[in-house]
């Protein structure tokens, strides 16, 4: 009877526990999806930056045309007139998710429009991605470091950066994949099923879709089962999580289009599939031990050993050839920026021109994960009292993302959620440790004068005869709590000598001490939290194609862009070509519905290297590349006139740089005075004279008479002059974006016949002017 | 064929025709005045007339007849008679709009349209009436050059004739021409034309033919916004919890000359009304008292630039669209708000009914084509709409918020709407307050059966096969839990008589009370036994199911240690109250049990240690 009672009770206390761990859980997912709200709430309900326009025109495609056209798609308004195989060169997992979103919305008769479904798919996915956390440092340190690991994540700045309702780009549903990947990972470490274990290849094929950073889990897991390995921790049970990932998740991998042969060719998997021989060859060596006497066992090994030896180095030496032989060593080259954080820079321009893609500064770990960065210390301590598999995966996670974000400022997003993990083991490992000595102590203190009193009605509510009646008209799970803190209290109370032993058992810091540290913590939690919503709310919620700014006369809103964009969706012909820097690609296909020559997707160096050329060669010769390009209208984003600085005259170098990369007469120190960069009157003529110079400064003179550049906080150098081939069609209300129209060749070619037909053809210039037109840039 | 050809061809063949036809008598009616005049300072042409018709002959007439020509009716967007009363200018115009059809009477001259109105009363002989004959325009301003440049002023041509076209002799007769207060080019000077400021007066003239016609051209500056929107879909939805929500979406083209060249953001900034005259940068919108939420977006976000203000009286809203507007450019966008559903909302006669305006609430906007969509609550019936002119209407359902059938929709289309459009019209409509309930009630279930769902999953089995290995390892795994949790909880009842033991030593220790010790001793003694007579089957259990293998050896130490433990108790009660039946000193007991006591607590912590280890499996 009274066990039956009793254990009804611990049932009733797991089933609380586990309720009140649910609505934590629901109120975390619901502040992960809130703390991202502040874009909309401050702006407006739309796709935020660049890539996010991408993906959401790819939604839209797939919305409207069905998976299958989704797939066979040749976009033909991007990249003219190469195009671009959007099917085969995307990262599906994000589209598809908000495409089944949206398809699940309207078959329930919910109308929301694609560009709703995008928006806050990104918030939608942190929660998801908070729980991931929850069940992921569950599995590692149990539910309380989850619940804390989950709050932390919830509203991590560096995650926020990148998730924030609009920004609707791969990263946002990726990092719950990756949680999750590695969740199921530990799941099947520690359980040993396989059921698991196929969850977690469907988990991974889902990373795959969805983000290229899939190769860190590829990596990094291998890595964790060698680690395994070499400190004596096979079992079975990593056999059974790690063999069928790879397998299974390899073939899963390549349906990926994106992905395809590189699943099995490139050398970012090399590392899981050697991870999986040797693997195979340690589960071999364990059975062989098994079912061999000790004494033969050693004597296989040696003969083993040697001829093993002799096979692997013949094969490790034919892969090495295999990839010594292709020029980037079989990696791509972001990965190998990663290897090496200064091959970009060397090599590849383009890579290197991404801001997202330079190194950290300090301050942007304080910004980024905030306290977290002292909290994941201790994590690691605590992680290794006591080291079981799946804390010295975490560990190992840690270590890895801390190194590549290191290298770059992006993958600052794989760091957070190790980071969170961390710091969730830590706090709730320190709230464990004070608390439990301030438990352990206060009734002491409250005690101490009337102890007896206390000790004979606790024997009165223990004794045996009272417990069933007591468990059925009580509170079971204060009884139960009570019981135990009795057992606990009593005994220091009675024996002293018993008391240091529990005290070293329990770690027991002195109660003033413990209140002190929770009060602490309480108040690192409360800074945190306050850093978090500033972040959210003023840092990251920008969507950077609407720009506000306060003065003294109040909010003044910026909304270019989207001017520009509209003009050009509605006032041009809808074949037309639009040059601009890459950066604008997207935005433009996507907001304008325009044909673009290069965009975001950087795939064609050649090609962007063109647009580059153009924009830093003189008028005439950028006339004769973009009119060989079909193009009819140039964009150029000005800041000049209101200040804003990241306008096309600040990324004008990498222009150079990078038209200077493929076509040679372009060189970086014509565009430098003495190093310098400049566009004052000091500026060297091949600057004052390119493109992209006359088309930001068109008559800028005019606005206040002598042409102050207000990013460059300078007058510029020449500052009057007129445009020979372009024409202004549309300049912004702040003059931040420009349309020129490239003038109709026709009347010139005529002018140009008649003057050669007037001056005949021994004017040597005319012949050099034309040969001039003939040359392509191709 | 004539649509065909060009418009100037076209006046000439017309001119022709009146030319050749000898004028019929449709009746005895003569047009003993005229007053025409017309408004041509915005974009949208309204021709104002007030004629003074007389009956002649000897028959009552009931009909008076109005002609066009064809390229002018092609334009006509809005017709209506009112009898004036004579009393006042024509303002009170007494009784209501009187009806008017096309008609096509025989012995008309081609190219002429002929409306006919029809008159309250039959008009005696030597009877007259007063009539106001309002006609409005719509593109009949042709910008004249088609193309100008960003500096240029706009400038329009119109035509009409200065002779009133009629089908009846006309007595007397005059003309007004309203003009904006600009440039005029030029106008065709005839005899007795006057100009005065923006004003250019024709006539008047006196006992004219039937169909006499005299063409005047006038050619001005105008900068007025020529604002047309190509295709408007205005959307209003009702909500019976207290909300008509109108979406209306724009398509809008500035339908002036056309803009050709350069467009320099510095001339315009400079100089915004003299390089920009033409262009139109903002658009006001009257909207309904009580309206909430407006917004103001495209297909690409919030616009930002607009603002809203009113009282009571009403709301005004004015936009700029994205960009200004200059000839050609044409740009989309949507407006939205929401209104108190009381003030449209009506009940008659079981019916509700809708009460609301048809056009856009836009000033001076000309419409090209205006669809009207009224979507009705799920679960109405008995649609019908009413419209005070003549419009094209269908219904359709459209599939929203949680629907299950849809809703019906009342589409009404109109093409070339012009302001004068914007008045109320009715939609009837039957609908049970219980269809409002529907949808709460379909959540609510949704919810129940989902909770349900979850509950039934929770509770069944739902494992295949009964006899797989998995599923009766998974039987037994659970047997071996409950086991354990019981025998943990035998082990834990143990050691709190194992306490009580304790406290009844130091009850001892306080009052010295032997006799009370011993009882409390025997009665724990028998506790004991009869625990570890439970503890038996357990154990022998957990040794014999291969599940609990692994912990059986922790659970038989644990059940070592305790026994043990009771072991140590029990001497250690012995000793001490063999001390106290000897009456030995304190100290001596400590020193005789403080080697039990050691041991003890060491047993103690080992018990704790392993109930715990096994409450984690």
């Amino acid at each position: 009877m009274a066990a039956s009672d009793a254990s009804n009770g611990s049932s009733f206390r797991n089933a609380f526990g586990s309720v009140l761990s649910f609505f934590i859980l629901i109120l975390i997912g619901v502040l992960a999806f809130s703390i991202r709200l502040f874009s909309v709430i401050k702006y407006e309900s739309v796709i935020h930056e660049f890539d996010p326009y991408f993906n959401y025109r790819v939604t839209q495609f797939l919305t409207k045309n069905g998976i299958y056209d989704f797939w066979n798609w040749f976009d033909d308004r991007t990249w003219y007139p190469l195009g671009r195989v959007i099917g085969g060169t995307v990262y599906p997992g994000l589209t598809l998710t908000a495409g089944t979103l949206w398809w699940l919305l309207n078959s329930l008769n919910i109308p929301l429009s694609v560009e709703t479904v995008c928006v806050f798919t990104a918030p939608i996915f942190s929660a998801f991605a908070s729980w991931a956390t929850y069940l992921l440092t569950k599995e590692v340190k149990g539910s309380g470091a989850g619940l804390t690991a989950a709050a932390l994540l919830a509203m991590v700045p560096s995650y926020i950066s990148r998730s924030v309702a609009g920004s609707y780009d791969n990263e946002a549903v990726a990092i719950f994949a990756l949680i999750f990947t590695f969740y199921l990972y530990i799941k099947t470490l520690n359980t040993g099923s396989l059921f698991y274990a196929t969850l977690n290849a469907i988990a991974y094929f889902y990373m795959v879709c969805s983000w290229g950073g899939y190769t860190f889990i590829i990596n990094l897991i291998p890595m964790h089962v060698l680690l395994c390995i070499i400190t004596g921790r096979y079992s079975s049970r990593l056999y059974i999580a790690y063999a069928p990932l790879v397998v299974l998740g390899t073939l899963l991998a390549s349906l990926v289009p994106v992905v395809g042969f590189n699943a099995v060719m490139t050398s970012e998997h090399f590392a899981s599939f050697l991870v999986f021989i040797i693997i195979h060859v340690v589960a071999l060596v364990y059975y062989i031990r098994g079912i061999l006497s000790p004494k033969m066992f050693k004597v296989a090994v040696t003969l083993v050993v040697s001829v093993g030896l002799a096979v692997c180095f013949a094969a490790v030496a034919v892969l090495v050839a295999v990839v010594a032989s292709s020029p980037t060593k079989g990696w791509s080259g972001r990965s190998l920026s990663l290897l090496d954080p200064t091959y970009a820079s060397k090599y590849i321009p383009i890579i290197a021109s991404v801001s997202e893609h330079q190194p950290p500064t300090w301050p942007s770990y304080f910004m980024d994960i905030n306290v977290l960065a002292f909290l994941v210390p201790a994590g690691i301590i605590a992680c290794f009292s006591p080291l079981s598999d799946a804390s010295s995966f975490v560990v190992l996670y840690i270590v890895m993302s801390v190194y590549f974000s290191g290298v770059m400022v992006r993958l600052m997003l794989v760091l957070a959620p190790a980071a969170c993990i961390m710091s969730g083991i830590a706090l709730s490992q320190a709230f464990d440790v004070f608390t439990g000595s301030i438990k352990f102590q206060l009734p002491n203190i409250l005690d101490d004068s009337r102890s007896d009193v206390r000790d004979a009605t606790s024997d009165n509510a223990v004794a045996p005869t009272d417990v069933a009646k007591t468990a059925k008209s009580e509170d079971t799970t204060k009884e139960r709590t009570s019981k135990r803190s009795k057992k606990k209290e009593k005994e220091p109370v009675e024996k002293p000598p018993s008391k240091s032993q529990v005290k070293k058992r329990l770690l027991v810091l002195p109660l003033g001490t413990s209140i002190i540290a929770i009060f602490l913590l309480m108040l690192l939690g409360a800074f945190y939290v306050v850093h978090s919503v500033w972040a959210a709310a003023e840092a990251y919620s920008a969507p950077s194609i609407v720009l506000t700014s306060r003065s003294h006369d109040g909010l003044h809103v910026f909304d270019d862009f989207r001017e520009a964009y509209a003009w050009l969706s509605h006032n041009t012909e809808v074949d037309d070509k639009v040059a601009s820097w890459w950066d604008y690609g997207y935005q433009t296909t996507a907001m304008a519905n325009r044909t673009v020559i290069v965009d975001n997707n950087t795939w064609n160096n050649t090609h962007i290297a063109t647009v580059g050329t153009a924009m830093s060669s003189p008028e005439k010769a950028a006339w004769e590349i973009f009119h060989s390009l079909d193009v009819k209208y140039v964009l150029v984003v000005f800041g000049g006139l209101v200040g804003y600085p990241s306008d096309d005259i600040n990324k004008f170098l990498w222009m150079v740089r990078i038209g200077g990369g493929v076509f040679p007469h372009i060189r970086e120190s014509d565009y430098l005075r003495d190093g310098n960069y400049r566009i004052d009157s000091m500026a060297t003529p091949t600057m004052l004279n390119c493109l992209m110079y006359k088309l930001c400064y068109y008559r800028f003179v005019e606005t206040d008479g002598r042409a102050f550049d207000k990013v460059r906080r300078t007058e510029i150098g020449k500052k009057y002059f007129k445009l020979t081939h372009f024409e202004e069609v549309f300049t912004t209300h702040h003059w931040m974006v420009r349309i020129y129209k490239l003038k109709p060749p026709r009347n010139r070619i005529r002018g140009k016949v008649k003057k050669s037909k007037s001056k005949t053809s021994s004017k040597p210039t005319s012949g050099s002017k034309r040969r001039g037109t003939g040359r392509n840039p191709f | 064929m004539a649509k065909t050809m060009t418009r100037g061809t076209r006046f000439v063949l017309f001119l022709l025709a009146v030319a050749t036809f000898s004028a019929p008598v449709l009746s005895d009616l003569i047009l003993a005045k005229v007053e025409r005049r017309i408004d041509l300072t915005s974009q949208i042409v309204r021709i104002t007339t007030t004629l003074k018709v007389e009956n002649t002959g000897s028959d009552p007439v009931s009909e008076v007849l109005l002609t066009f020509p064809d390229n002018q009716a092609n334009h006509l967007a809005y017709l209506t008679v009112t009898v004036n009363g004579g009393k006042g200018k024509g303002k009170a115009s007494s009784g209501g709009n009187l009806p008017v059809g096309v008609v096509h009477p025989e012995g008309m001259p081609p190219s002429l349209t002929t409306y006919s109105v029809s008159l309250p009363k039959g008009l005696g002989k030597g009877d007259s009436l007063l009539l106001d004959v309002l006609a409005v325009f719509t593109h009949s301003l042709r910008p004249i050059p088609e193309k100008i440049t960003q500096s240029d002023i706009q400038l329009v041509l119109f035509q009409e004739s200065a002779h009133y076209l009629s089908p009846y002799d006309v007595k007397v007769q005059s003309l007004s021409v309203k003009l904006p207060d600009a440039r005029i080019e030029s106008y065709t000077k005839l005899e007795n034309t006057k100009l005065h400021g923006s004003e250019i007066k024709y006539g008047p003239y006196e006992n004219l033919s039937p169909f006499s016609y005299l063409p005047i051209v006038i050619h001005f500056e105008s900068n007025h916004p020529f604002a047309v929107a190509k295709e408007l879909i205005r959307e209003v939805e009702i909500s019976h919890w207290g909300n008509v929500q109108v979406t209306e979406h724009y398509s809008l083209v500035h339908a002036g000359a056309q803009s050709k060249g350069e467009f320099s953001r510095l001339d315009y900034q400079a100089r915004p009304y003299v390089r920009g005259a033409s262009a139109f940068r903002r658009l006001v919108a009257r909207l309904p008292p009580r309206a909430h939420s407006v917004y103001y977006r495209d297909e690409i976000g919030n616009i930002s630039t607009s603002s809203l203000w009113g009282d009571s009286k009403k709301m005004e809203l004015e936009i700029e669209p994205r960009y200004p507007m200059f000839g050609g450019w044409k740009t989309t966008f949507t407006i939205g708000y929401g209104l108190p559903l009381e003030d449209f909302l009506f009940a008659v006669d079981g019916k509700r009914v809708l009460n609301i305006t048809f056009g856009t609430p836009m000033k001076e906007l000309v419409i090209d084509n205006l669809f009207v969509k009224v979507v009705l609550p799920e679960g109405s019936s008995g649609i019908s709409a009413s419209v005070p002119f003549p419009v094209k209407q269908r219904q359709e359902t459209k599939i929203s918020h949680l629907d299950v059938v849809g809703r019906p929709v009342v589409v009404l289309e109109k093409s070339n709407v012009v302001p004068e459009h914007n008045v109320h019209f009715q939609v009837y409509y039957k609908f049970s307050c219980l269809s409002m309930l529907r949808k709460p009630l379909m959540l609510i279930a949704g919810f129940f059966f989902l909770f349900v769902t979850c509950v039934v999953y929770m509770h069944v089995d739902l494992s295949i096969s009964k006899s797989s290995p998995t599923y009766l390892a998974k039987l037994q795994w659970e047997e071996v839990q409950t086991n354990i949790q019981q025998l943990c909880n035998i082990i834990n009842r143990c050691l709190t008589t194992n306490d009580k033991l304790e406290a009844s030593l130091r009850d001892l220790s306080r009052t010295g009370d032997v006799q009370a010790c011993k009882t409390t001793r025997k009665s724990v003694d028998n506790l004991l036994k009869e625990l570890s007579k439970e503890l038996k089957p357990l154990l022998t259990f957990l040794q014999s199911a291969p599940q609990a293998a692994h912990i059986a050896p922790k659970v038989e130490e644990l059940i070592a240690k305790e026994r043990e433990l009771q072991e140590r108790l029990m001497a250690k009660h012995s000793t001490v109250v063999d001390c106290y039946e000897k009456k030995l000193g304190g100290r001596e007991i400590e020193n005789r049990i403080s080697s039990h006591q050691q041991k003890i607590t060491a047993l103690r912590q080992e018990v704790d240690d392993l109930l715990e280890f096994i409450d984690e499996i």
